[in-house]
């Protein structure tokens, strides 16, 4: 929104000369002020991923921590019905998360068991290509980002995503949030929601919420650029998938298995 | 001049019809008065010169979210060199504590509905409704 | 406005129905207004099927917005006679039913106070920026269209020029409506159902076959009602249009049929197990679609052989057959198919709650309402050309 900038710094500027303040002629000539500033969110070759422990997800039976505390920073509501109901993140069956790798007798210890499932921040994300007012878009450090100001709420971007890492607001999600936290804001009906990766914590130095409520350290967050961070360390080391990788969408959340 | 009743009642009901309004504020005691929103105490400055604000403080919030939704840039220079964080609900709110004792009083008389708080959440409000 | 006044002189019958139709379309706005203050969840949509009756109608009528291509080529391009008097009926089917799809893509919204949007923040990589690029160009070249040869006719006079560049133009636009609705499925990766080259070819043999049976409905439907003149061949050789167009519809499908089947890829033939034979305990649109195979098996019966096609009062009800069987394929079961089973193999049940269908009604009661008053408008220029031809001669 270039132009409204403009517009305001134009308009900002000349209510100062009315004013005739010499300091804030001084600020009016340097209107690109902003811009210089360095960026809040680490570098900018970042690319940021994760990757995910399958046996040690699985070490605590039922264990909901990681989900319960995005949801809770998100103001995440809950509808309880299957029809209206918003998730950034939850577990799926081994073979619903991984369709191609379903067998009757491979992988044995892991068939049937729950995978923690959530966007995955696409290296070429479908979501992106098909919305029509980018409202989602691919950030330079990799993050697929929302809009919630102006998505139009088409849905053309969950008829793409191949993960079904969408939600759509089908009433107003205010009465269905239980616990109600100010600093992050909720959404409205009508519009398109999902996994930011935390990047207003990560905009604060702080790993996403469910990489720190893991009581296991499954779930390892890092940059991909870097490489000596962890994720790259245990790609390195270790065997991982992603799921659906024949579709060419790039997944950055990768699955130690 | 047959149709005179026709033509002077058509112009009566016309002009009681455009004046309306008038009537209707009278009737309904509305006074001329300006809003009177409650300016912060402790603080006199805000990000840009009061005038600003005022005219266009709308812009300012547009550009503040496009900046951190879009840009990740979520530091703001003020005019006077002191540098804060764009965000309403942390900022913004922190001075003007109260939404219905300065936002809503001027929207509520200017007759504009902004859906800023559809999303985002007066932290007082918050507050009262947990306590 | 343009010979409007024409269209509020009209006998009883003609009021009665105006009237149930404008009924129609104030209860589905009332419902609207429920809808946009109390949000989409108003539908039978869900987290997994995501689109529903709203987008399947506009599927189904950017197939009928396109077919009037049918009559217009073969008018313009190759001076055939036979469609001089129903060419003009096409072109406003077209504007009636370009007018819905709009219509239904605007109810399908979350935010439809921000659709300009689209506009404002134009996404060439959109497919969607193209549809609704593509449908509003194909809108105005029709209005231009349908207008100008009308007020020509009306004068009695060819109509000038420059339209031919315009008509030419609007041929290949017809065929771009409804390729790139075939895009806005056929690109996505996740949704193998759709996720074949043959959809739009599909769509186009459908759109050609179910909007001409309907021309030929409409037609008529007007020579009965208002003594409108089609001339002595049109809806014969609309009918071979429509023939030949089912048999290739009929012929596409089957052909994606044996891929689907014959590779036997599980993601690609779940899609066909739960529309035709169910699946999760979810058979809510088997007899659905099998009625449309009937219906489509039926109908090539009765269009094929010559003596079926030629009689007008069969020839009536096989339309009826084609246009139904196309509805209930890409106006229920396309879309509803390529969101179940779900990318995550979830079969979810979708039934069109009763202000989704009152919505639904009222945009194609609008649609009605146009194709009425502006085919009366039609035929009152016809029947005003006929009163002064009689006096001249």
């Amino acid at each position: 929104m270039k132009i409204r900038r403009r517009t305001f710094l134009g308009i900002a500027g000349l209510s100062a000369l009315a004013v005739a303040e010499q300091k804030i002629l001084g600020r009016v000539a340097g209107q690109g002020r902003n811009e210089a500033s360095p960026r809040a969110t680490g570098s900018q070759t970042a690319r940021w991923a994760m990757v995910i422990d399958l046996r040690a997800c699985l070490e605590k039976e039922g264990c909901t921590d990681c989900i319960a505390a995005c949801h809770k920073v998100h103001n995440v509501p809950d509808f309880r019905n299957a029809a209206h109901e918003v998730k950034w993140t939850w577990k799926e069956p081994f073979e619903r998360a991984f369709p191609g790798q379903k067998s009757r007798y491979a992988g044995q210890a892991l068939q049937g068991g729950p995978v923690l499932v959530l966007c995955n921040h696409c290296d070429k994300p479908p979501c992106v290509r098909v919305c029509p007012t980018k409202a989602t878009w691919k950030r330079a450090d990799g993050i697929v980002m929302m809009d919630w100001h102006r998505c139009i709420g088409c849905r053309y971007c969950i008829a793409a995503c191949p993960y079904g890492s969408r939600s759509f607001n089908w009433l107003d999600p205010r009465p269905q949030i239980r616990d109600l936290k100010a600093d992050f804001p909720t959404r409205s009906k009508g519009v398109v929601e999902k996994c930011n990766f935390c990047e207003e914590r990560l905009a604060a130095g702080k790993p996403p919420a469910c990489v720190e409520a893991c009581p296991e350290r499954a779930l390892v967050f890092g940059d991909l650029e870097d490489p000596a961070s962890r994720v790259r360390e245990l790609l390195r080391s270790r065997y991982a998938i992603r799921r659906k990788p024949e579709l060419g969408t790039e997944p950055e959340i990768y699955y130690l298995v | 001049m047959r149709d005179r009743g026709l033509i002077l009642g058509g112009l009566a009901l016309f002009l009681g019809l455009i004046t309306f309004p008038l009537w209707y504020n009278l009737a309904a005691g509305t006074t001329a008065k300006g809003p009177d929103p409650k300016r912060p105490v402790q603080e006199k400055n805000c990000v840009e010169p009061v005038a600003v604000m005022r005219a266009s403080h709308m812009d300012l919030l547009v550009d503040w979210r496009d900046q951190v939704v879009r840009r990740s840039e979520r530091e703001f220079t003020a005019f006077d060199g002191r540098t804060y964080s764009m965000n309403l609900t942390q900022t913004c709110m922190k001075c003007h504590t109260s939404k219905e004792e300065f936002c809503d009083r001027c929207h509520n008389y200017a007759g504009v509905k902004p859906y800023c708080w559809d999303c985002h959440i007066d932290p007082k409000l918050l507050e009262r409704t947990k306590g | 406005m343009f010979l409007f006044e024409k269209a509020v002189v009209g006998s009883r019958r003609y009021w009665s129905w105006i009237g149930i139709l404008l009924a129609l379309i104030l209860a589905g706005f009332l419902f609207y207004l429920r809808q946009l203050h109390y949000g989409l969840g108003i539908t039978g949509l869900s987290r997994d099927v995501t689109w529903g009756l709203y987008i399947a109608q506009f599927t189904f009528l950017v197939g009928v917005a396109a077919s009037a291509v049918m009559v217009v080529l073969p008018y313009y391009l190759h001076d055939h006679k036979a469609f001089g008097k129903i060419t003009i009926l096409g072109e406003f089917l077209a504007i009636c039913a370009v007018t819905m799809c709009m219509l239904f893509v605007l109810v399908d919204m979350g935010q439809p106070m921000r659709v300009l949007n689209v506009l404002i923040y134009p996404t060439l990589n959109s497919i969607m920026f193209w549809d609704m690029v593509s449908l509003a160009g194909y809108l105005l070249l029709n209005a231009i269209i349908a207008l100008v040869t009308l007020r020509a006719e009306l004068k009695d006079m060819p109509p000038p020029e420059w339209i031919k560049p315009v008509i030419v133009v609007s041929i290949p636009w017809a065929v771009s409506i409804h390729t790139v609705t075939a895009f806005l499925y056929s690109g996505l990766p996740g949704r193998s159902f759709w996720l074949s080259a043959l959809l739009a070819p599909r769509f186009l043999a459908s759109a050609f076959s179910s909007g001409p049976a309907l021309l030929i409905l409409l037609t008529l439907a007007m020579r009965r009602l208002g003594k409108f003149d089609p001339g002595p061949q049109a809806i014969q050789k609309v009918s071979l249009i429509v023939t030949y167009a089912m048999i290739i519809n009929v012929f596409f499908l089957l052909m994606e049929l044996f891929t689907v089947f014959y590779s036997r890829i599980p993601e690609h033939m779940e899609h066909f197990d739960f529309l035709f034979a169910g699946s999760g305990g979810q058979t809510m649109l088997v007899p659905w679609m099998w009625a449309s195979v009937l219906l489509a098996a039926a109908s090539l019966v009765l269009l094929i052989v010559p003596r079926y096609r030629k009689n007008e009062k069969i020839l009536a009800v096989t339309c009826g057959m084609v246009f139904l069987s196309i509805w209930i394929d890409k106006g229920l079961g396309l879309i509803v198919g390529g969101f179940v089973p779900s990318p995550l193999g979830a079969i979810t049940r979708y039934v069109p709650t009763l202000p989704e269908m009152f919505i639904t009604l009222a945009i194609w009661g609008v649609g009605f309402l146009m194709v009425t008053v502006f085919y009366k408008i039609t035929l009152a220029v016809r029947e005003s050309m006929e009163a002064l031809g009689a006096r001249w001669s």
